[in-house]
């Protein structure tokens, strides 16, 4: 049920992408997102998907097991598709009933549909060729001015490793519950808002009860194994720029300088 | 001195109502005297609540003592300058696999404890790629645990023990949520470590079948040690075992029931090898 | 009344790097009245076989009749067959989820429909035939200790009143006497209610000790299905594959390669003993 979200999930394998400066590869993703809401036609587009292929194939994850990820926002999508396609004012294509589609609806449904998919695919290509540890060491690293102003950065990405580490085994920890209740005649599906959210607690006070209890034994664990904070502490994978990441970095500077020249077609 | 030394230990879990006055009070351990030697293997056997894994947590000092004293690897556990110390010369391995691996991905976990007491980097991955070996878990070193089965995580966590370089290593109750295959995996890692690197070992179960190789056994009821001998000396104690919840391994129950029946069987059976034989011999 | 499980295949994740065929072809046919035993590695299939037989998985080919009728079919009553198949999870925490252990045991028979009075009648029937004594009945679920609790989730699956029982692993972290108690309680309720029971576990000699019938899942295929007498008898068999037999049985084969006329059919510690007891008297006849 639960177990096909990709999102957060690292995939092993040799490539360039996985070998990149974690830093580099957090960069790269912000200005692409920010690529993503810069595009606004068919050269654009264009050049942005070039550029997510090109990445996708280079990663060496299977594109399949990419797509997979997107199942969990399939909602959303719908809800895009709709919201654009019938609520925006402009020149009427078809009408039918109470409901007409515009132009432009078209034009902002198709836009918004793809910049979502293309924000998933590419925002899951940094966590599916980063593992948690070098991410969280990333954004610690690139975060650490912050700490002259007394912002907890090793705390907070200890957290954030903590909490990718547990989101699997959560989810299925869920898969479990639910499947013990069901067994107990529950039915978390019919009825009406209120009987459904009723019909959640059953699933969550176990859930939660277990939570706890990994977060009080983890913390033993942790404390077991000499944990006292930032302090003092080394790393076993330190980062270290290579002469790769400044050959990304340069090239996400041509992509970036490319989509904003693309605008003016 | 011994590498463990605790003399009338206690410890009590006081529970507390919201204005701050006593409702009740736990004595999980009454009194404990254990005595460990460098490169040991104890088992601690005991039912659930006996008193075991409060006993297990004095040992790395994720609990300070109430009472008593308790001396490990010659410091003092109740000064708090000892602490990390201790920690790091004694590791502890815990009964859940998943609450206790930190990392995603297998060598980083094991690189965990290293990181926190300084070790250089340089240092830290020979440590890693050593812990890893010593457990059988060295191809897997790129994985995530999730993917593992209950066995492969708890040698993860022994070797992110290990990578510490402890002198002894404390495990509560590392099998109970494991299968069979699973328990062996990781006992036959605990025993190793025992046999080849001399590593000190206190392991704690209610697993009968686990503690025949041990040096010694100590048997726990109501926060009191109760029994201590041999495997041998402690399991031909049968009757008195089960009133304390516990049990022997099947051979030795069948040994025991034998003997009951009036067949001249020698107390203390603990392998089925020992039984046939004994069998034969009178035959 | 019948189980029947005709051609059940079962395969996760299809069609991508991590698919896993968790059940291949497997046919059972389950009678009222019986006590069964699975056993079989992590992974060999046997919590999905227990998840097909109340409908909360389903097969992804082959065919299950309850009481003849096809709990694959569009109009089955997936809901009802649930209480009638009721299933006991691993772990207690699982499910145990109200303010006291009463109200916790009343929420299966109010999900079947049943009034407030009659869940409650059937918490208390429950709770009684569990054996938890009754000072702990109106405290939290989670002051319990392991073993409590484990009664409190099977009572939790007995107000139901499930014509047959599966427990998946309910002695899995327990000390010695509280795996027999509740090995006891589980061999009492089959004999007592005459209700079908389907016990999962991982050890040889307590499945040996209690059921009339073993089923031993391999790689997601039965591999034996017989007596605990006539599987054991491929100790040899199940050794290759990661699972062995009880040490008593190894034991006899032992003492009869040693010209010892031991019973080898023995698998209890029962059997063992008089088996060898025998012997020797008639060795001094």
């Amino acid at each position: 049920m639960l177990r096909d979200i990709t999102i957060g999930q690292y995939y092993p394998a040799e490539s360039v992408i996985h070998k990149l400066d974690p830093r580099t590869k957090l960069m790269a993703t912000l200005v692409y997102i920010l690529s993503l809401f810069l595009f606004r036609n068919v050269a654009g587009f264009a050049a942005v998907t070039f550029w997510l292929l090109l990445v996708i194939r280079m990663s060496k994850v299977p594109f399949g097991y990419m797509v997979k990820g997107l199942k969990a926002i399939v909602i959303i999508l719908v809800i895009t598709v709709v919201f654009n396609l019938f609520l925006t004012p402009g020149e009427t294509l078809i009408s039918f009933w109470k409901l007409r589609i515009t132009e432009e609806g078209l034009r902002n449904a198709v836009f918004m549909t793809v910049r979502l998919i293309y924000l998933i695919l590419g925002s899951s290509i940094l966590t599916l060729t980063t593992t948690p540890n070098q991410l969280t060491d990333g954004l610690e690293k690139s975060l650490k001015p912050l700490n002259k102003i007394h912002v907890p950065v090793h705390e907070i990405a200890m957290m954030m490793s903590i909490a990718l580490r547990f989101i699997p085994i959560l989810i299925e920890e869920t898969d479990k519950i639910m499947k013990a209740q069901l067994a107990r005649g529950a039915d978390f599906e019919s009825g009406n808002l209120v009987k459904k959210a009723k019909a959640m607690v059953p699933l969550l006070v176990p859930l939660f009860i277990s939570a706890f209890r990994r977060a009080n034994d983890l913390a033993l664990a942790m404390e077991a194994r000499c944990y006292h904070g930032g302090e003092g502490r080394t790393k076993m994978k330190p980062l270290k720029y290579k002469r790769v990441d400044f050959i990304v970095y340069l090239a996400v500077a041509g992509y970036f300088a490319a989509v904003i020249l693309l605008r003016r077609f | 001195m011994n590498f463990i030394e605790a003399r009338k230990l206690v410890h009590e879990y006081i529970r507390r109502d919201e204005e701050d006055n006593v409702e009740s009070i736990l004595t999980a351990l009454d009194g404990v005297d254990l005595d460990v030697k460098q490169g040991e293997f104890v088992a601690v056997l005991g039912h659930n609540g006996s008193g075991k894994s409060t006993l297990a947590k004095h040992l790395n000092v994720l609990l300070a003592p109430g009472g008593g004293t308790l001396w490990v690897d010659g410091k003092d556990a109740e000064d708090a300058d000892n602490l990390w110390a201790i920690r790091q010369s004694t590791g502890m391995v815990f009964q859940n696999p998943d609450n206790q691996i930190i990392a995603s991905v297998v060598e980083e976990d094991v690189g965990f404890g290293p990181e926190n007491i300084g070790v250089p980097t340089a240092e830290i991955l020979k440590r890693v790629e050593k812990s890893l070996k010593s457990v059988g878990m060295i191809q897997y070193r790129e994985h995530s645990p999730n993917r593992l089965s209950g066995g492969q995580k708890q040698r993860v966590a022994i070797a992110g023990v290990m990578a510490m370089e402890p002198k002894c290593i404390v495990l509560d109750e590392p099998t109970a949520m494991l299968d069979p295959n699973g328990r062996r995996e990781v006992l036959e890692a605990v025993e190793q470590l025992n046999r080849e690197k001399g590593m000190t070992v206190i392991l704690i179960t209610h697993y009968m079948e686990e503690v025949t190789g041990a040096d010694r056994v100590y048997v726990m009821d109501n926060g009191k040690v109760v029994m201590q001998g041999t495997p041998r000396a402690i399991f031909s104690q049968v009757d008195t075992l089960k009133s304390y919840r516990l049990d022997v391994p099947q051979i030795t129950l069948l040994a025991y029931e034998l003997r009951k029946a009036g067949l001249a069987i020698p107390e203390g059976i603990l392998t089925r090898q020992e039984l046939v034989e004994a069998l034969c011999r009178l035959y | 009344m019948s189980i029947i499980l005709d051609k059940v295949n079962y395969v996760y994740s299809e069609k991508t790097a991590y698919e896993i065929h968790a059940l291949k072809d497997v046919s059972l046919k389950i009678s009222d009245g019986e006590f069964i035993g699975i056993i079989g590695h992590t992974g060999s299939g046997k919590s999905t076989l227990i998840q097909h037989l109340n409908g909360l998985v389903r097969a992804s080919s082959g065919g299950i009749y309850y009481n003849g009728e096809d709990i694959g079919d569009d109009d089955f009553n997936r809901k009802e067959l649930r209480s009638k198949v009721g299933l006991v999870f691993q772990y207690p925490e699982h499910q145990l989820f109200e303010t006291t252990v009463f109200a916790d045991v009343c929420f299966g028979p109010k999900n079947q429909g049943h009034s407030r009075k009659q869940s409650e009648l059937k918490a208390f029937t429950a709770l009684r035939s569990v054996g938890l004594p009754e000072d702990y009945w109106y405290r939290s679920p989670f002051e319990l200790s392991g073993g409590q609790k484990r009664r409190a989730a099977i009572a939790g699956v007995l107000a139901m009143e499930p014509e047959v029982l599966i427990l998946d692993e309910p002695t899995a972290g327990l000390d010695p006497k509280g795996r027999d108690e509740i090995l006891g309680l589980v061999a009492g309720l089959h004999k007592e209610r005459r209700m079908t029971v389907i016990l999962v576990s991982h050890s040889m000699e307590d499945v040996a000790k209690y059921v009339g019938r073993l089923i031993v899942m391999n790689r997601g295929s039965v591999m034996y299905d017989g007596t605990p007498a006539e599987v054991f008898a491929h100790y040899q068999e199940l050794e290759a594959v990661g699972l062995a037999a009880p040490q008593v049985t190894y034991l006899m084969h032992e003492l009869r390669g040693r010209g010892i006329p031991a019973n080898g059919t023995a698998t209890t510690l029962e059997e063992a003993k008089q088996s060898i007891l025998q012997a020797f008297s008639e060795k001094c006849r």
